[in-house]
């Protein structure tokens, strides 16, 4: 077998090991993307009020 | 007190740590890896399912320390009305919770191998299983109300009353016979497992601390912005409302 081979059986514990590495990666990720999904929203909807505000004043001043 | 606990200020510091943060927590991620999974041996009784310590035992620090700060602020928030610590609480048990599960998931992913067993209901999994339904229900009951600052206490107040639930579960492996194996870090005597196993053990956990913090300031900032949206849409609204009335009359 390749040393990668023997990397990636783990000394025959591959089933437990690699979905515990699998399993702490897909949640960190998780918890990241909810919180980046979450700030773009927030950024996203302050940028258009104050959008629509400057429009307001524009055309109170007309 | 309250000065440093200013949300302008607040927001200007995150700024200017957040890529510093970024940066470090990448660079921790790398080398804690590289040392859980090449850097370092298999261990003489558990082989290479040692491996699985270096994602679970951080995990579950990390877990224990988040609740902490999770206790600490909502006890500022119900004694001091500290300004940012609604905030901070809000923003710190989403991210206890997932380092809660991970310590969860890879302890029965060890546990199966090296106990036989995927999960037993000995003192020290069930208290940890109760850490992560009390995180759980702190993100329940601050959504739960249609007033904010309502499920904002019942959640401090649940909050609090679960840090009983710490020393349970720090001294449960020494008060009751668990399957789960008592403090083998630290003992009496100073630190009591090799440098080649402890090194990838801190890295690791350094990188869960910096990802912690990182996450816990951008959510915390997210919230604040959140809560400018919701008096600037009040706000427009009442002015909306007012130059209509001026108009009728």
């Amino acid at each position: 077998m390749t040393d990668f081979g023997t990397f990636l059986a783990m000394g025959g514990y591959a089933a437990y090991v690699w979905p515990a590495y699998g399993a702490a990666v897909i949640i960190l990720a998780a918890i990241w993307v909810d919180g980046q999904r979450r700030r773009r929203a927030v950024d996203r909807a302050l940028a258009s009020l104050d959008q629509s505000r400057l429009e307001q004043q524009r055309n109170n001043e007309i | 007190m309250h000065r440093f606990a200013n949300p302008g200020r607040f927001l200007r510091l995150a700024n200017r740590i957040q890529p510093w943060l970024k940066a470090l927590t990448v660079l921790g991620f790398v080398a804690g890896l590289y040392l859980a999974l090449w850097g370092s041996p298999p261990d003489y009784q558990q082989g290479e399912t040692v491996r699985i310590m270096y994602v679970h035992v951080p995990a579950a620090w990390i877990a224990l320390f988040t609740y902490l700060a999770l206790g600490l602020a909502s006890a500022s928030s119900l004694i001091w009305r500290h300004p940012l610590a609604d905030i901070a609480a809000e923003a710190l048990s989403p991210i206890g919770a997932a380092f809660t599960l991970i310590a969860l998931i890879t302890g029965s992913l060890w546990g199966k191998p090296m106990w036989g067993t995927y999960w037993v209901w000995d003192a020290r999994l069930t208290s940890f299983l109760l850490l992560f339904f009390l995180y759980l229900g702190h993100m329940a009951l601050l959504g739960a109300f249609d007033d904010r600052a309502r499920g904002q206490r019942s959640a401090a107040v649940l909050a609090i009353v679960g840090l009983i639930n710490l020393p349970v579960i720090k001294f449960s492996v020494d008060w009751w016979n668990t399957l789960h194996q008592p403090a083998s870090i630290v003992r009496m005597g100073g630190i009591s497992i090799d440098p080649s196993m402890l090194w990838p053990l801190f890295v690791m956990a350094g990188a869960y601390h910096l990802f912690m913090l990182t996450t816990v300031i951008d959510r915390m900032r997210t919230l604040l912005l959140e809560a400018r949206l919701r008096n600037q849409r009040l706000a427009a609204f009442e002015r909306a409302g007012s130059s209509h009335a001026r108009a009728g009359e």
